[in-house]
């Protein structure tokens, strides 16, 4: 948690710039720390602590805009930099929609707290986390002649930001975090090392799961043994809930107001139009207590609202902020995502699997990209052959391509499956069909 | 700025005696060695949208990284300012990986000088006011749209930073550098018959202000717009196994994500790169040498010192085929009881090094780039990328491109894009089977992502054929 001090010098810098020229001022003050641990096999490998501090301002004079950072704190170096600062943005072309957002849309409630900092955090000591990472490596390390192997890592932290702008906004938001990691190594076939990854995240101490991450990165990592190209052609796409959120970013990139603004999105003049399947219905739900990605309010200091993305496949929302609102002549929403939940269906991937008669279950993509302008992808993906409802044998090497409009129309269905503890909600997705390219 | 004035203990506002103490709380608790890495930078950018220079960022960075060695166990702690105190805290800190008996005598400290400067500066940026920095980014948008009626959108930004390091370690070895960074970037929109295309093109370099040109303005510009034109005209192949020749320059990803990575010696110290045990091993075709190299006057990936007090060198990865040595930082040396390769950077003082890669490229061979795509009958010749990717262990590796050519019978035919290319490590340095004479370094703005840390790198190679890898396309 910042100190009065500390704020007070985030108020005494926004004065400051005030004094200097700029007509108005935006001023965040960020401060963290974080403790990792990292087991490999049998022995501590790495520790590693730290604590930092950031101020960033953004400043507006006579229609110019800048930002500027620096973690020098001193107040005679800081009064230095923000009047290089202001100088330097003299230089530049006004830009009249750079401005700061209108009062009426800041956060402005009596906040209840959204439980996003653990109050026992401070209690739990270094040797109490390093027995979690030695545990979590223990699990495994010695069970298996095909190990090679064991990474765990233990990380933890807390950070506040400290957000206000000249025209009245004032706002706080503490955040601490856990997460219990297991990275393995195994013998496969031939020379082949596979690997695979298992973890764990939480905002509490408590609702950390601190059991079975090394047994469950194994149990994946085997599981890839034997790993062959399957003959290319067009199969159902299952992908499983830790890798789903991959194939929805492309989607919101293109509905940034940074993108769309360029011309560079395929989602461009495509607002209450049905661009997916009606079975996509997709919100921000930014204000669920104890959970990653809730906020009241967002970068500007825009206050947060429970807001449909896609409904029934139509889409409803783009991510504008001041800027990008002002600059496309649009209404101001927010500047991206808080919490996006994904409604679920009814079945796990594991039933969903049952229902395919000829595709692939990805459970890890290697590489690949998506052309904003098109929505063009091309992906590498790993995980498994499917036949007849059955897994067959595990699959590697092999792209995914296609069109992201087009993949999203034929979604078949979605699990009920989404990831605990994630921003992105995003449970299991199964497509009608894609092209596989491998031997 | 220049040699003469590179960052000394005063910069840091720190003195030998209390460099000593700091050093000594380090190794309180038996470590074996110990390091602090002081970085200050500062960071510009100016950036154009439709039309107009019309936001600017500034940045500082300050601190000082505290590393402790126990055996192959990593201590580290940083603080952001350097009082006696907040050192002492951080050494007190990272000390704690250890827990011996052992004490080590701190010898005398000595400057260490590289011979050579690889990014001497003319004119400093500091010394470069944004009015000075502006024509260049105003004359990369004109340029864009003067050469393509179909241009709708252009973004430019200039990014350029200094750095300022001081190193010293329980070695008694110290360090200063000046590092100069540049980045010059223009992303081009066109527009036709209502159907959008966008296109990139980037230069990187460690140099000053004197680095920007008419002449890159002209490149930049026109690489922009023709990365953006081809894609009118380019369609998604039919996906599979195939023939793949990388063109010259860029593809040198294909060497970073391919090999790069899992020569990379902590993979291999601990067991889990797919070429482990291949040291000294024939990996690839006689006629096949790469290297990775950190004396590349003003490249991106050059540096004078790493970041743990070796001297930037040329490394030789592979030498006629044969894999000669792996990149190496200060642990995986003394592991393999080998010599560091100047390969332990770190992206900042907030993290301890690792060995990374510098400029990774491939050295010519002997026949033409005509000849390699004469010798396909069906394949692809690919030219822009870009990202890529690797599995290390299972030594999968993947590369995405923008845009190429298909080939059919020995000819360049149909523009292709957007399709990621995926194979496997040792299999694709096996199935090179012919180099081109046209070597050619890319100097875009690749920036290699390892264990949460960036770095700036570059590639480079000439043409090469690889005799079968699979192409993301349609069926």
């Amino acid at each position: 948690m910042l100190s009065i001090e500390q704020k007070e010098l985030a108020q005494w810098a926004m004065e400051h710039a005030l004094n200097q020229g700029c007509q108005e001022a935006r001023v965040l003050l960020y401060q963290g720390s974080d403790t990792e641990f990292e087991v490999r096999n049998d022995q501590l490998d790495r520790l590693q602590q730290s604590t930092e501090r950031q101020l960033a301002f953004h400043v507006f004079v006579d229609g110019k805009y800048g930002a500027f950072s620096t973690n020098r704190l001193v107040k005679d170096e800081l009064a230095l930099f923000i009047n290089e600062a202001v100088e330097a943005v003299k230089y530049l072309a006004p830009d009249t929609d750079r401005k700061l957002p209108s009062p009426e849309l800041y956060f402005s409630g009596k906040a209840t707290s959204l439980q996003l900092f653990d109050d026992t955090y401070n209690q739990i000591g270094p040797d109490q986390k390093l027995d979690l990472a030695k545990e979590t490596a223990a699990e495994i390390f010695g069970t298996d002649k095909r190990l090679l192997s064991v990474q765990s890592n233990w990380n933890d932290g807390c950070s506040t930001h400290y957000l206000i702008a000249s025209n009245g906004f004032e706002g706080e938001q503490a955040v601490s975090y856990y997460s219990l990691s297991a990275n393995v190594s195994v013998k496969g076939k031939g020379e082949a090392k596979p690997e695979a990854y298992w973890y764990d995240q939480a905002l509490t101490y408590n609702d950390l799961i601190k059991k079975n991450i090394g047994k469950e990165a194994l149990r994946r990592a085997l599981d890839k043994i034997g790993q062959q190209k399957a003959p290319s052609g067009k199969y159902a796409l299952l992908v499983d809930n830790l890798n789903s959120a991959r194939l929805l970013s492309p989607l919101l990139s293109a509905i940034s107001g940074s993108s769309l603004q360029q011309n560079n999105s395929f989602l461009l003049n495509k607002i209450d139009q049905q661009i997916v399947s009606e079975k996509v219905v997709l919100v921000d739900d930014p204000h669920v207590p104890a959970a990653f990605g809730s906020r009241w309010f967002d970068n500007e200091g825009i206050a947060t609202k429970h807001r449909p993305i896609f409904d029934n496949g139509v889409l409803k929302t783009y991510f504008l902020d001041t800027y990008f609102a002002s600059k496309m002549g649009m209404p101001q929403t927010i500047s991206g995502p808080s919490r996006l939940v994904l409604m679920p269906g009814t079945r796990t991937c594991e039933q969903m699997m049952g229902g395919v008669e000829r595709g692939v279950l990805v459970t890890g993509f290697n590489g690949g990209n998506c052309n904003s302008s098109s929505g063009d992808f091309s992906f590498g993906i790993e995980g498994f052959l499917l036949e007849h409802g059955h897994i067959v044998r595990p699959i590697a090497e092999m792209n995914i391509t296609g069109n992201m409009l087009t993949l999203w129309s034929s979604l078949q269905e979605i699990g009920n499956d989404p990831r605990r503890n994630n921003a992105f909600q995003i449970p299991s997705l199964l497509f009608n069909e894609v092209n596989l390219s491998g031997s | 700025m220049n040699n003469a004035s590179r960052p000394s203990l005063d910069h840091f506002a720190v003195s030998e005696k209390d460099l000593r103490l700091v050093l000594s709380a380090a190794l309180e608790k038996g470590g074996d060695y110990a390091d602090l890495f002081f970085e200050h930078t500062f960071n510009h950018s100016i950036s154009l949208r439709d039309g107009e220079v019309n936001s600017t960022f500034s940045g500082i960075d300050y601190g000082v990284g505290v590393r402790v060695l126990a055996g192959d166990q990593t201590g580290y702690a940083y603080v952001e300012s350097t009082t006696l105190d907040d050192m002492l805290n951080a050494a007190r800190t990272a000390a704690r990986i250890a827990s011996s008996s052992l004490t080590t005598k701190l010898p005398p400290f000595a400057w260490k000088t590289p011979a050579t400067n690889r990014y001497p500066v003319i004119h400093a940026w500091e010394e470069v006011s944004i009015g000075q920095r502006i024509p260049f980014v105003q004359r990369v948008n004109d340029t864009i749209f003067a050469l393509d009626k179909r241009v709708s959108k252009a973004m430019v930004s200039l990014s350029d930073s200094v750095t300022h390091v001081f190193f010293i370690n329980t070695d008694g070895v110290m360090y200063g550098d000046y590092r100069p960074m540049v980045s010059l970037t223009a992303t081009c929109i066109m527009e036709e018959n209502g159907v959008f295309e966008n296109g990139r093109a980037a230069r990187s370099f460690r140099s000053g202000f004197e680095c920007l040109s008419e002449q890159l303005v002209q490149d930049i510009a026109k690489e922009a717009v023709e990365e953006t034109a081809i894609m009118f005209r380019a369609e998604k192949p039919k996906g599979g196994e195939m023939a793949v020749v990388l063109g010259a320059g860029g593809s040198g990803i294909f060497l970073h994500e391919a090999i790069g990575h899992a020569f990379e010696a902590d993979f291999n110290r601990k067991g889990v790169s797919i070429f482990s045990d291949k040291l000294n091993q024939q990996v690839a075709s006689p006629f096949v040498n790469v290297v990775d190299d950190g004396t590349i006057l003003y490249n991106r990936g050059a540096v004078n010192m790493d970041d743990e007090g070796t001297e930037g060198q040329k490394t030789y990865l592979v030498r006629e085929g044969i894999l000669t040595s792996y990149l190496h930082d200060r642990i995986s040396a003394k592991h393999y009881n080998s010599l560091p390769t100047g390969n332990g950077r770190r992206e900042s003082f907030r993290s301890a090094p690792l060995p990374r890669m510098r400029a990774t490229y491939m050295e010519n061979g002997q026949s033409t780039e005509s000849e390699l795509i004469a010798s396909v009958k069906k394949g692809v010749f690919v030219t822009s990328f870009t990202n890529g990717e690797v599995q290390i262990g299972a030594g999968d590796f993947t590369f995405f491109v923008k845009s190429g050519y298909l080939i059919e019978q020995g000819k360049l035919t149909s523009p292709i894009r957007d399709i990621n290319i995926i194979g496997n490590g040792p299999k694709a340095l096996a199935d090179i089977v012919m180099v081109a004479d046209n070597y050619s370094m890319d100097n875009g703005t690749w920036t290699c992502g390892k264990d949460g840390q960036s770095c700036p790198v570059t590639c480079g190679m000439p043409s090469a054929l690889i005799q079968k890898l699979t192409v993301g396309g349609l069926h």
